[in-house]
């Protein structure tokens, strides 16, 4: 299954809506730059590092291997990867305008100093815990991640406010995993990529690179040769998570790039639901994120993915940021099983990102709901696939574009009903908002379909918040960036209302900030 | 109370602007409700506009000011909070905000540019309980997004809802008449009545002596061609009806 491959064909089915039109004098004036002292996550973290040498090699790819102690099966199919990637041409199709990337300008590992995995949170240097201390994102997984020798801490505590363990991903190494002990005694394995090689070879070797190839597109072909560290999941039969699990990702070296690979597995009947989030310093340089995510979710498994991206968007003049080249799948491999993916993107000077589903079990069911929002220079084309391939398999997807500033906004879905998914059904809700006349929103959905017994829906809307609601909530007493926080939110109600409650509340915060200085 | 001396607004830029209140001159003093009537385009909705901050209009000459403070430097938001209050024409929809959400951020920024305190969770419902009686609002209607699906009734007396929740201290109201039947009428001006006091001002726009009958002016003022041409009791009013804006306006020639 190719990632979005050949999409550049369908271009005639593009509906574009680009706004060059003023609203009256000044209502939402040519919005103000986005300021950079509006990102509270981009400060530095001083501490030693430890980097493979600069650039992309065989020899990088050897380095990466042997720091992490792997088998040779493992070190062979990196290999492979980077061999194909060689022959590979970066993808050109989305809507995304970058200079070009030169890959040898970038460290693709680098850790702090002997962190090849602190045996205990006491461990951790106090200058990474007070990194996610000072992140506060959210702000309970800090808590939690301090007290981490407390996983012991009594039921009753422990009931009272809702538990999350968290994956803390530093640069390319995990450095702390928290509540494993306690996972362990409902039989979840919750551990980052490179212990789980170790501890569990069959189940990784079984499952890694069966959703997301590694000869699936440019990035998760680079991602398989470099990949330096991420989660690895395990939900055994019948289990319902007993906590939320997370991986919180941090980018913090100059130059670097982070590559991380996350596999999820969720037997028979189990459920979990995981969160992920990241944020970067504010650096002039450009770096790059290339990760993968594979959920498998097996005979009426479920698994509810939600992310909050808060990555370094670059400053006013475009200068920095983020790139984010992400592939993530889930692969609905049993019968009735579901995967959900929520996503708020809000960072990242450019983001590429199709969250799929790939719907094989009879009766699956894969969800997509997603919040992206483009502010200063951002350009984001992200959206998702939903690949029927099962009898009666259902799909939905929800996304909300938000664009300000002089960013581009676009949309880009799949839904490919093939031939044997007899009364599959999908239903499509597009929705665009912009704010000021210098930003764009584009929606390209693509439908492939072999059956007549098929029902699919869409619906696509296009709107400018007009100065009619924005003068509306003024005169009722709420100021003008309150008013534009009120209007978005309500925007994006049905999505944030699939996130986990925690979460809902953080990515309204975020959204907030990030539309600081979207109205003049 | 509201006081406006010579308001001379314009609408449009450069040649295209066009002077839609020419030297406007009102007073309403506390405790007082008048009646604004004029026929279509004399500048009634532009009045409510410019003095609640509406941008699009610029005030090229005299002033407005609420119990002596001028309103016209202000933002929309803080005219607001200062107890400025409009009762729109034509109520906005805000798709993904409920009502209670809405009246309760909106009490809150007005209480916080205030310096008071946040209304408790349990008394803002407490309150919002009483008005929806009041003004006979189906109190699941105050859980779904504001205005969106609502009929033209509905919108006015949700209108109404807010006003008595926000409680300003001087209310303008932009046809509120327009859209309700006899029934919601009455019930529109009992709440409206109910916010009368000693301390309270009120512009009550409209085109018809109808919702006048139900809540009485103190004075009638005639608006045509940007300014008060003439003002008199509640008995000018059905003069108008009687006699429609022509004569009226013939005289002030």
């Amino acid at each position: 299954m190719d990632c979005c491959g050949g999409m550049d064909e369908h271009d005639e089915t593009c509906t574009e809506v680009k706004v060059k039109d003023g609203i009256d004098a000044g209502t939402v004036a040519a919005a103000k730059r986005l300021e950079s002292e509006n990102y509270s996550a981009g400060f530095v973290t001083d501490i030693e590092m430890e980097f493979a040498p600069k650039g992309l090699s065989e020899s990088t790819v050897r380095f990466i291997s042997a720091k992490k102690g792997e088998p040779e099966w493992l070190l062979e199919w990196r290999l492979d990867a980077y061999r194909r990637w060689l022959t590979m041409e970066e993808p050109v199709w989305a809507r995304v305008n970058y200079p070009k990337i030169d890959y040898q300008a970038f460290y693709y590992y680098a850790a702090p100093k002997n962190a090849a995995k602190y045996k205990s949170i006491d461990e951790v240097p106090k200058e990474i815990l007070d990194t996610y201390a000072k992140l506060g994102i959210p702000l309970r997984e800090a808590e939690v991640l301090l007290g981490v020798e407390g996983a012991a801490e009594t039921a009753a505590t422990a009931r009272e406010k809702p538990r999350i363990a968290v994956d803390a991903v530093f640069d390319s190494v995990s450095v702390a995993t928290t509540f494993r002990e306690e996972l362990k005694k409902a039989g979840v394995i919750f551990m980052s990529i490179s212990e789980a090689v170790h501890e569990y070879p069959e189940l990784v070797r079984r499952y890694l690179g069966t959703v997301v190839p590694a000869t699936d597109n440019y990035f998760a072909t680079l991602n398989t040769a470099v990949f330096s560290d991420g989660t690895f999941v395990y939900v055994p039969k019948g289990v319902r998570c007993p906590m939320e699990l997370s991986t919180y990702f941090r980018m913090n070296a100059e130059s670097t790039g982070q590559f991380e690979r996350t596999l999820i597995i969720v037997d028979e009947g189990a459920y979990v639901s995981y969160l992920e989030g990241c944020t970067a310093p504010m650096r002039d340089e450009n770096q790059l994120h290339a990760a993968v995510v594979e959920l498998v979710a097996l005979d009426d498994a479920e698994i509810k993915y939600s992310t909050v991206q808060n990555w370094w968007p670059g400053d006013e003049d475009g200068k920095g940021g983020i790139y984010n080249f992400v592939t993530k799948r889930g692969d609905c491999r049993g019968a009735r099983s579901k995967i959900s993916w929520t996503q708020v993107e809000t960072g990242s000077a450019i983001t590429w990102k199709y969250p799929s589903c790939v719907l094989r079990g009879d009766d699956s069911v894969g969800e997509f709901y997603s919040i992206a929002v483009t502010n200063g220079r951002q350009q984001a084309d992200t959206g998702t696939k939903m690949i029927h391939l099962g009898k009666r398999t259902k799909s939905r997807i929800i996304s909300k574009g938000i664009s300000a500033g002089k960013s581009d906004n676009t949309y880009r879905g799949l839904v490919s009903i093939h031939r044997k998914a007899e009364g599959a059904r999908n239903f499509t809700q597009c929705d665009s908002l912009l704010i000021g006349d210098r930003c764009g929103a584009h929606t390209v959905p693509y439908i492939e379909n072999r059956r007549a017994d098929a029902q699919l829906e869409h619906e696509a809307t296009t709107t400018k918040l007009s100065e009619d609601q924005l003068f509306y909530v003024r005169q009722r007493g709420i100021g003008e960036e309150q008013a534009v926080a009120l209007l978005v939110n309500g925007f994006v109600r049905d999505v944030l209302q699939e996130l986990p409650m925690e979460f809902a509340v953080e990515a309204q915060k975020l959204l907030e900030v990030s539309l600081e200085g979207s109205v003049g | 109370m509201l006081k406006i001396e010579n308001l001379t607004a314009t609408v449009g830029e450069g040649e295209d602007a066009k002077t839609i209140l020419n030297a406007l001159s009102l007073a309403v003093p506390a405790g007082e409700v008048h009646a604004i009537m004029g026929p279509n385009g004399a500048g009634k909705s532009t009045l409510s506009y410019v003095l609640t901050g509406r941008e699009g209009y610029a005030v090229t000459g005299g002033s407005a000011t609420l119990n002596g403070a001028d309103i016209l430097a202000l933002e929309p938001e803080a005219r607001a909070a200062a107890g400025l209050f409009l009762s729109f024409q034509y109520p906005v929809e805000i798709p993904g905000v409920p009502v209670m959400t809405f009246v309760r951020t909106a009490m809150n920024a007005q209480r916080k540019a205030r310096g008071e305190t946040e209304i408790s969770a349990p008394d803002f419902i407490k309150k919002s309980r009483e008005i929806a009686r009041v003004l006979s609002l189906d109190p699941e209607m105050l859980k779904r997004p504001v205005n969106v699906g609502f009929s033209g009734g509905e919108k006015k007396r949700l209108e109404i809802y807010q006003m008595m929740m926000l409680e300003p201290r001087f209310m303008v109201l932009d046809e509120t008449d327009s859209g309700l039947d006899i029934d919601a009428l009455r019930t529109v001006a009992e709440g409206v009545n109910a916010l009368r006091a000693p301390d309270r001002g009120m512009l009550v726009i409209t085109h018809y002596q109808r919702l006048l009958d139900y809540i009485k002016p103190d004075k009638v003022h005639v608006l045509a061609r940007g300014r008060i041409i003439r003002t008199g009791g509640p008995e000018l009013a059905h003069r108008l009806e009687a006699e429609g804006y022509d004569g009226v306006l013939a005289e002030a020639v």
